[in-house]
């Protein structure tokens, strides 16, 4: 009893308190744009004719598109978990590529949205901003830094899904290691069989004796529709969770910045 | 797993080697600093922390020795006012925020609820690591070109934009060290949450581990506010962008009230985890159940909330409107029930009990005894009519030097002798402990008490500068800090000296009074802590045999 419970540690996964976990990092997300939501708050409201003219140099067609984008990626990254569900891995790598994509693409309107703004003399510190009130210099403040910070959070989004492309091209597959002082002295003495579908035995090992040094076991298996188990899209899921509060994040900047003319 | 019944007198897994003697793949220091095991990295966090604390130390008895009379003495205004920040930034951000919750709590929150190990040791690992660069950042920030930081260690807008300082890297060295706090509160609400021993209910929980996990949820929920709070001050100073400066329409209110949202709340993040230590060191030394568990416990959780609501009574002066600031006063009283909560219940404790005036037991007394005057003072200071008279005052600095040193920091010091004997598996030199425990009582009260006399005699905090009339109190302190500084060695040294020649101390529970868990194994434990998972069938401080006592 003891032993299976002690070898069983380096392998235990507790997959509810990893989504507790992510939950909760997730909230200091929401704390982090809180902060910042906040400002937007006060000084809307302190210079509501200033943030109204100043939303009107936004293109509210980039941002239309952009919103598009996201909301699409989200459903990608949906289908990407659903394709695992129904043990469909191609489907599944094939939506997180397309979510991946969605986030470049995200990231290269922003560019050129930016890239206009900046040509027309609108960014932090500049002259042309001088001249303007003082509410549309805090606008365009608030605007770069939100929009900044965010596309910063879909960078971080896409690198983590790009992770995830390798990780299910990968999974699902299991390593199991007994090293000395780990789990070792709990399989000496044993061997390692295979059986074949007729019941025969395919191939065995030597009995483990005290030459081995450490024991490695890579299995790989492929999970079928309703035989899938919750470690082969647990790590995919929260990934998932950290790219729909990007998404959501985005759904309120939107209409905060583009659409109060 | 067996029906294995932990009882106070219960020796398991007698057998295994300590942790510090398992052999990973690692050695030497790499052992240490790519180990995922809580023991180590409490431990790091430990070492790391009592470095810049005495770091922090050396800064303030620079500030002293140069208030020790009017005029310029050893520094010229400018570098008193970098000495006071580095020194702010250094003990808040580097010693007491991320204190006894990192070090100590790292170590024992697993212990103390029959865990193997948090639930992400490798975030665990992580959070270490973030907290070694931000410290780094830290201490590069006071050396680089520009300047240390000059700001007071609020960064208070509009001056953090303006100064010439290197405000901008400190800035970054918070954010950093931010996110590691996250990390850790993360990990250890979600440990709390998953990883309890069967049978280990929400209220059998140990009182520390309650405060750690009050602590967790304050440290999540507040330390993104002042990440990127900190973020827009570095923005604002690179890019111009006008939130926080007047000339461009901005609003330095805001940056208070940002500010203060997660600096008031990080006030409970460094003394909750201190009346954790404090409640398992009164229940040991006097040889009884704690009294008012329950209380003591949700009282943690009503401090945790309710100190989340009160961050602008910081902020009286700044010209917030007359209900804010009466909502703020009367929210700060209602944090005051709690905290009575506790000392009534620890007073409760100790009646009846039979004391032993142990190193640690005389640390937690000075923690209460120094705690209610910081406590007392804190509720002058929250009405109104007084915060405005003695507001920017020493009056304020002596209030929170007595809430965080004469606090969390005692606490911490009894906490590090009455774990001592179960970190390190020897027992410290009774004696030197004893009379630095005494120099550290006598230097710390001589240090702040005439503090809260110049405060009301209106002398202002962080001037170099002081009128001839307020010298001998000055003096007094400047003295106060010298004896100060004496225990401290004397306490460090002897912590030093027993790590390696302490009496070998290798019994379960040497104090002879320990209920929780983490006195049920070997001192110190082995690497897995416990040789089964225990199932727990008691509460937290009961016996079991004899009942409730």
């Amino acid at each position: 009893m003891n032993t299976a419970h002690s070898v069983a540690l380096h392998h235990h996964k507790d997959y509810t308190g990893s989504k507790i976990g992510i939950w909760l990092f997730l909230m200091t997300e929401v704390l982090l744009f809180g902060g910042m939501f906040l400002l937007y708050a006060v000084y809307r409201s302190n210079y509501a004719e200033d943030f109204h003219a100043a939303a009107n140099e936004l293109d509210t067609l980039v941002g239309t598109v952009n919103t598009m984008i996201l909301l699409t990626s989200s459903l990608t990254m949906a289908l990407s978990i659903a394709g695992i569900h129904h043990g469909n891995r191609k489907l599944a790598i094939i939506m997180l590529i397309l979510t991946v994509i969605f986030g470049g693409w995200f990231m290269v309107n922003k560019y050129f949205e930016w890239g206009a703004k900046i040509a027309h003399g609108i960014y932090p510190g500049s002259e042309v901003l001088g001249h303007h009130p003082k509410g549309e210099l805090i606008f365009f403040g608030l605007y770069f830094t939100m929009t900044g910070l965010h596309g910063v959070h879909v960078i971080v989004g896409m690198i983590l899904l790009t992770v995830m492309i390798f990780k299910v091209l990968n999974q699902p597959r299991k390593k199991f290691e007994f090293v000395d002082g780990m789990g070792l002295e709990r399989v000496l003495g044993g061997k390692f069989i295979v059986k074949g579908k007729d019941g025969g035995e395919v191939w065995s090992s030597d009995e483990l004796d005290d030459s081995v040094q450490s024991v490695k076991i890579d299995v790989k298996y492929w999970p079928v529709k309703k035989r899938f188990r919750i470690a082969d899209f647990n790590q995919l899921e929260n990934s998932g969770l950290y790219w729909h509060i990007v998404d959501i994040i985005w759904i309120f900047l939107f209409p905060l910045f583009y659409l109060i003319t | 797993m067996g029906n294995h019944v932990i009882t106070a007198d219960t020796a398991a897994g007698a057998s295994e080697t300590n942790f510090y003697h398992v052999k990973s793949r690692w050695s030497g220091l790499a052992a240490w600093i790519f180990s995922t095991d809580h023991k180590r990295i409490g431990l790091m966090y430990l070492f790391l922390m009592l470095s810049f604390f005495a770091v922090g130390v050396t800064l303030g008895f620079l500030l002293r020795m140069e208030l020790i009379a009017p005029g310029r003495n050893i520094m010229s205004a400018q570098t008193y006012n970098s000495v006071f920040t580095v020194h702010g930034v250094i003990m808040i951000f580097l010693f007491v925020i991320p204190g006894m919750s990192a070090s100590l709590g790292n170590f024992f929150l697993p212990l103390q609820i029959g865990a193997k190990d948090v639930m992400f040791p490798r975030l665990n690992l992580l959070s270490w690591w973030l907290f070694l660069i931000g410290s780094i950042l830290a201490v590069t920030s006071l050396f680089a070109g520009g300047g240390a930081p000059d700001t007071g260690w609020t960064f208070y807008a509009p001056y953090s934009i303006r100064t010439g300082t290197n405000v901008t890297l400190a800035a970054f060295a918070v954010l950093v060290l931010g996110f590691s706090s996250i990390l850790t509160g993360l990990n250890f609400v979600t440990t709390v949450h998953r990883m309890r021993a069967p049978g280990m209910g929400f209220f059998r929980l140990p009182l520390f581990t309650w405060s750690l996990y009050a602590t967790g949820w304050i440290q999540v929920i507040a330390t993104p506010v002042v990440g990127i709070t900190l973020v827009l001050i570095m923005v604002e100073r690179t890019l111009g962008i006008g939130v926080f400066d007047p000339a461009k329409g901005g609003d330095p209110i805001l940056y208070q009230h940002l500010f203060w949202i997660y600096s008031h709340p990080a006030v409970y993040i460094m003394i909750l985890p201190a009346m954790g230590a404090v409640s398992e060191m009164i229940s040991v030394h006097s040889r009884r159940a704690i009294f008012g568990y329950k209380f003591i416990a949700m009282s943690s959780v009503a401090i945790a909330l309710f100190g989340s609501l009160v961050w602008a009574h910081h902020m009286s002066v700044s010209g917030n409107s007359v209900v804010a600031n009466f909502i703020f006063s009367l929210l700060t009283m209602i944090v005051a029930i709690p905290s009575a909560v506790k000392i009534f219940n620890w007073v409760a404790t100790l009646y009846k009990g039979s004391i032993a005036l142990e190193t640690p037991m005389l640390f937690a007394l000075q923690f209460i005894f120094q705690f209610m005057i910081a406590g007392l003072t804190g509720m002058m200071i929250g009405v109104l009519s007084v915060d405005v008279h003695v507001h920017d005052t020493y009056f304020i600095v002596a209030h929170f030097h007595y809430t965080m040193f004469g606090g969390m920091v005692m606490a911490m010091f009894g906490a590090m002798h009455h774990w001592f004997p179960k970190m390190f598996g020897r027992m410290f030199h009774q004696l030197p402990s004893k009379i630095g425990w005494f120099l550290i009582f006598v230097g710390f009260n001589t240090l702040y008490l005439p503090m809260f006399i110049l405060g009301w005699q209106g002398m202002p905090r962080r001037y170099y500068d002081y009128l001839p009339e307020y010298q001998n109190l000055q003096v007094l302190s400047t003295v106060g800090s010298w004896i100060l500084i004496v225990g401290i060695i004397i306490m460090i040294a002897n912590l030093l000296h027993s790590l390696k020649h302490g009496h070998a101390c290798t019994v379960n529970d040497p104090w002879g009074g320990g209920r929780t868990l983490e006195w049920s194994v070997p001192s110190p434990p082995p690497l897995e802590n416990f040789d089964e998972i225990p199932t727990i069938t008691r509460d937290a401080y009961h016996a079991e045999r004899t009942g409730a006592r």
